[in-house]
């Protein structure tokens, strides 16, 4: 039994209040006195040269502050790429330059040309309308492949080609992959398309810029997943502020799911602008906008190839893909189809060689960077769908084919660098096989059947690296940042706390789950405690919140500065006990001295630290606050296994999901209720990407799916009620908590098995189709129904 | 610019605002009620849902001078005066329905909207009713067991 509102509690979130009242604080709810608005004027073409941008008009309409084009940022820094990716000959990538406003040329719909700062939004947006550009309309590359060809357009004059590298790893397999693949008993060769999605957090992008002259200090408002590491890469890079004359603020966000990491050109633009007028300057993004400005996710085309020895055992994995890096290298872009994604192919099972090559391309279209999961689900999907059709090529089960060559033995190095420190696969496919009712299959796609529906059950491992993550590592690795994190934990006087972190939530329920481990650790009620985040002027350094870092990271941190609180507070319960500190215990949120009935109160503690009357100050300073920095030794391994039960309709090839059940090992858990809430939604967003998400370019680069009439979002009525488990667990063992993440896992894990699933029920039905690729719309299942 | 008012949650108010001002922005930029969300600009993502006379309308997709002299309810006005949450919050607050917050608020009024017309609805029902309003962070699962919960239905699903 957890202790109430302690660890593994499904304490209720003291966030919610808010957000079911209209008290919430986002940050299109912040107005600064004083502020104009911005416009931005976008390019409707996919490539352009911009010989002339005429504004005389535009800066006479009425309410018109100040109108700004790329020439007012000649000289300003670009928007900085925080990863370096080294190629297979040990080149660095190609690394383009990324103005906040476009110089010379366009090179998507939606790049910002010019901006217009009024008094009013709309005589902002009237003047926009009355600015001329002259350009000159290029050619779009959209295609990948195409844009690789010998004298393809090029995104980027200055860059020699559209690669933006040719990654090998690990390059020195390269040819034991070969040689496995040649001498296989089987290969399973498939070639799919991981599309690209729009990840749409309901909240769109919003940055207000505010400047103080008589303090020099620039402030940014910003719908942001990690404030820290906005201010340090437009203060250093962009804009050239200094820390200490630069806070970012990121208050309540309204979801981010990666595409609020990065650091992007609005947020600089009215950064600048507020200094350059002399006041506030707030943008808000249209959901139009936001479809054509924030970064999109996904979009990679692979190869991949399975080989087998006469045992089915898994012999070696070798995978081609081409990654769509859009037109510019967005913050952490050229990590995603590496290091989140190579390093994850060997998935759950052991194959002694794997060979993974990614060659990143430039086109004309928006940015694509991390969009949950990352990286990982391009290798879950890839790695479970050609398994499952080895599976069916064989005549073996599927489930059968992928607990045979599970791992079972940990640590476990893969091939593909990392080393999963625990896990049990067999564990969670044993839960989900609790949950499923898999005897039962025959008879519902009977009845099915009966119904004129062909019926099929789809399942899927997968395996994912969070709590991102050792910076020595990703350091070798190319990351131009440490990806640590940190947490004060202030004791006052009368005993309440208040934790300051660098992690972020945008739905997570931080301001919940952090207090049940202070919590837990001091004995006192989780009411005791405040977390404090998203401002960098109260925080300490911190990296924000992804790649299902924050408990794992995060919590550490907060773990470690609670640690040393611990450790101190001890120190003055002894004296007040006049008793020797080792023997000084913690429980319930008393001291007390073992064997003894001598006790004293964590409230009188903290109050000696404040009022330091009788207090060794010779031995400790007063006050009770700690600061920790903690910097994870290597990834957490967050596993499961998930399954999809679906109906298609043969007439009309649409797919109606039946079931979904997804069992997780999270190691321990905090709080069950959210973790299941994240799993729910992970789970949504999979299925979104496996049935009906698809953000769509025609070959001039113009984007189809702009908007939520063609893009199409999951809603209420195309999801079941999804069945978790997370009773399987394997405590992580090198963090305090033990705990691995479980953010990304629903969104990683769910495609593959709707897509196994949708397959299985064709074959049923005699139709001889291996792979549809995602969406798995109604039209493309008739269509390969019927051209099969 | 020409005077607007209304009765919000129960009380005059009234701004000002062009003949193009949203009902949206009215509430959130002229009386300062920022709990209607702005999701969208195709009136397809149900946040900025309120009820003007008792029906629930997407007050992005109505002018503010349309609900001039109207009976508006939004988010602000929902819980007790005293702050207790009613049947509606309370039930997403129970059942976590809610992550991020953005698209809650849409969400509480057309469930609101949805109790009055059917008492207790099924699932399907629910589910289709709420297919105007987008949530990014739920998977809905615990949406859909929350409005269940506030009218009185058992919600045991397989999944706890
Ligand atoms: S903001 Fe009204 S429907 Fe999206
Ligand atoms: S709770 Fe975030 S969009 Fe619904």
């Amino acid at each position: 039994m957890p202790m109430d509102g302690g660890i593994g509690a499904s304490t209720k979130r003291r966030e919610d209040v808010r957000f079911l009242t209209g008290a919430g604080n986002y940050t299109d709810d912040i107005n600064v006195n004083g502020q104009a608005y911005v416009a931005f004027l976008r390019s409707d073409v996919a490539h352009g040269k911009i010989k002339s941008v005429d504004t005389s008009d535009a800066a006479g309409m009425p309410g018109v502050i100040r109108i700004f084009t790329g020439a007012d940022f000649e000289g300003i820094g670009g928007l900085p790429c925080g990863w370096q990716v080294t190629d297979r000959h040990g080149e660095p990538m190609q690394e383009p330059a990324h103005p906040v406003l476009a110089q010379g040329k366009v090179r998507h719909v939606g790049d910002p040309i010019a901006a217009v700062v009024a008094e009013t939004l709309e005589q902002a947006k009237d003047a926009a309308e009355a600015i001329e550009v002259d350009l000159e309309e290029l050619p779009a590359v959209v295609d990948m492949k195409a844009a690789l060809v010998d004298g393809a357009v090029k995104v980027h004059d200055d860059l020699t080609s559209n690669l933006c590298y040719d990654w090998g790893f690990v390059e020195e397999n390269r040819d034991a992959v070969d040689q496995a693949i040649k001498s296989a008993a089987h290969v399973t060769t498939l070639e799919l398309r991981n599309q690209r999605l729009v990840a749409n957090p309901m909240e769109p992008r919003v940055a207000i810029g505010d400047f103080n002259r008589a303090t020099g200090e620039s402030t940014l408002y910003t719908t942001s997943q990690n404030p820290h590491v906005i201010r340090l890469l437009m203060g250093a890079f962009v804009l050239g502020i200094p820390e200490h004359k630069l806070r970012v603020v990121a208050p309540d966000v309204g979801g981010g799911f990666g595409s609020k990491i990065f650091h992007y050109a609005e947020e600089a633009f009215c950064t600048f602008a507020a200094k350059a007028i002399n006041r506030p300057v707030k943008w808000t993004a249209s959901r139009s906008e936001a479809f054509l400005s924030d970064a999109q996710g996904r979009d990679h085309v692979t190869k991949i190839e399975l080989a087998l020895d006469a045992d089915n055992n898994f012999t070696a994995i070798r995978t081609e893909t081409y990654a769509n890096m859009g037109a510019y290298l967005s913050t952490f872009a050229p990590s995603v189809p590496t290091w989140l994604h190579g390093t994850l192919m060997a998935g759950n099972y052991k194959t002694p060689v794997i060979y993974v090559n990614v060659k990143a391309v430039f086109t004309n279209t928006v940015p694509v960077d991390a969009y949950r999961g990352a990286g990982r689900p391009e290798a879950t999907f890839q790695l479970e769908r050609v398994i499952d059709k080895a599976a069916r090529e064989l005549g073996v089960d599927p489930i059968a084919l992928r607990r045979q060559n599970f791992v079972t033995e940990f640590p476990y190095a893969t091939p593909v660098a990392v080393e999963y420190d625990t896990g049990d696969y067999n564990g969670t496919m044993d839960a989900l096989e609790r949950m499923i009712d898999r005897d039962g299959f025959a008879a519902r796609r009977a009845a099915s059947e009966a119904k004129g529906k062909l019926r099929g059950l789809g399942i899927n491992c997968y395996i994912e690296a969070c709590g991102i993550a050792p910076s020595q590592l990703v350091g070798q690795l190319g990351a131009r940042a440490g990806l640590y994190e940190s947490a004060t934990v202030r004791v006052n006087a009368t005993g309440g706390i208040v934790v300051m972190t660098g992690s972020h939530s945008h739905g997570q329920g931080h301001e919940t789950t952090f207090p049940q481990v202070i919590a837990e650790m001091i004995g006192i009620d989780a009411s005791m405690v405040e977390i404090e985040h998203g401002d960098t002027q109260n925080t300490p350094m911190g990296m924000g919140t992804y790649g299902s870092r924050s408990i794992a990271v995060g919590g550490s941190a907060m773990v470690r500065a609670a640690e040393k609180i611990i450790a101190k507070a001890k120190k003055i319960a002894a004296h007040l006990m006049e008793a020797a500190e080792a023997d000084v215990e913690l429980k319930d949120g008393q001291f007390s001295v073992a064997g003894t009935d001598k006790s004293v109160a964590w409230g009188d503690v903290c109050l000696a630290a404040y009022v330091p009357h009788n207090y060794p100050l010779e031995e400790i300073e007063p006050g009770l606050e700690e600061t920790a920095f903690y910097d994870p030794s290597n990834f957490t391994y967050p596993a499961g296994a998930y399954s999809c039960e679906v109906e298609v309709d043969p007439e009309t090839g649409k797919v109606e999901i039946c079931s979904f059940a997804a069992a997780d090992d999270f190691g321990n858990i905090i709080n069950p209720m959210i973790v299941d809430g994240q799993v729910h939604g992970g789970i949504g967003q999979g299925i979104g990407q496996a049935l009906l998400e698809n953000c769509v370019y025609d070959d001039q680069g113009q984007l189809l799916s702009a908007s939520f009439m063609d893009y199409a979002m999951p809603r209420a009525d195309d999801v079941p009620f999804y069945e978790v488990d997370h009773s399987s667990r394997t405590p992580c063992t090198h963090n305090p908590l033990g705990v691995k993440g479980c953010g990304e896992a629903g969104a990683i894990g769910s495609p593959p098995s709707v897509v196994n699933a949708v397959i299985d029920a064709l074959q049923s039905g005699g139709h001889d189709v291996d792979h549809i690729d995602m969406p798995v719309s109604p039209s493309r299942v008739w269509a390969a129904m019927n051209n099969a | 610019m020409a005077t607007i008012s209304m009765v919000v949650n129960g009380r005059q108010m009234s701004g000002e605002a062009e003949g193009r001002t949203l009902l949206s922005s009215f509430l959130r930029d002229a009386l300062g009620l920022t709990g209607t969300h702005v999701g969208c600009d195709t009136g397809q993502c149900g946040a900025c849902v309120v009820h003007v006379n008792g029906d629930a309308v997407k007050s992005c997709n109505m002018l503010a001078m349309e609900a001039d002299g109207a009976e508006v309810a939004t988010i602000e006005g929902q819980a007790a005066p005293d702050g207790t949450l009613n049947a509606i919050q309370a039930a997403f607050q129970e059942y976590h329905g809610l992550q991020c917050g953005f698209c809650t608020p849409g969400m509480v009024m057309s469930a609101a909207a949805l109790l009055k017309e059917i008492p207790k609805p099924s699932e399907a029902e629910i589910r289709k009713y709420l297919s105007g309003n987008l949530c990014r962070c739920t998977g809905y699962h615990n949406i859909v067991r929350a409005i269940m919960a506030a009218s009185g239905q058992d919600v045991a699903v397989a999944a706890e």
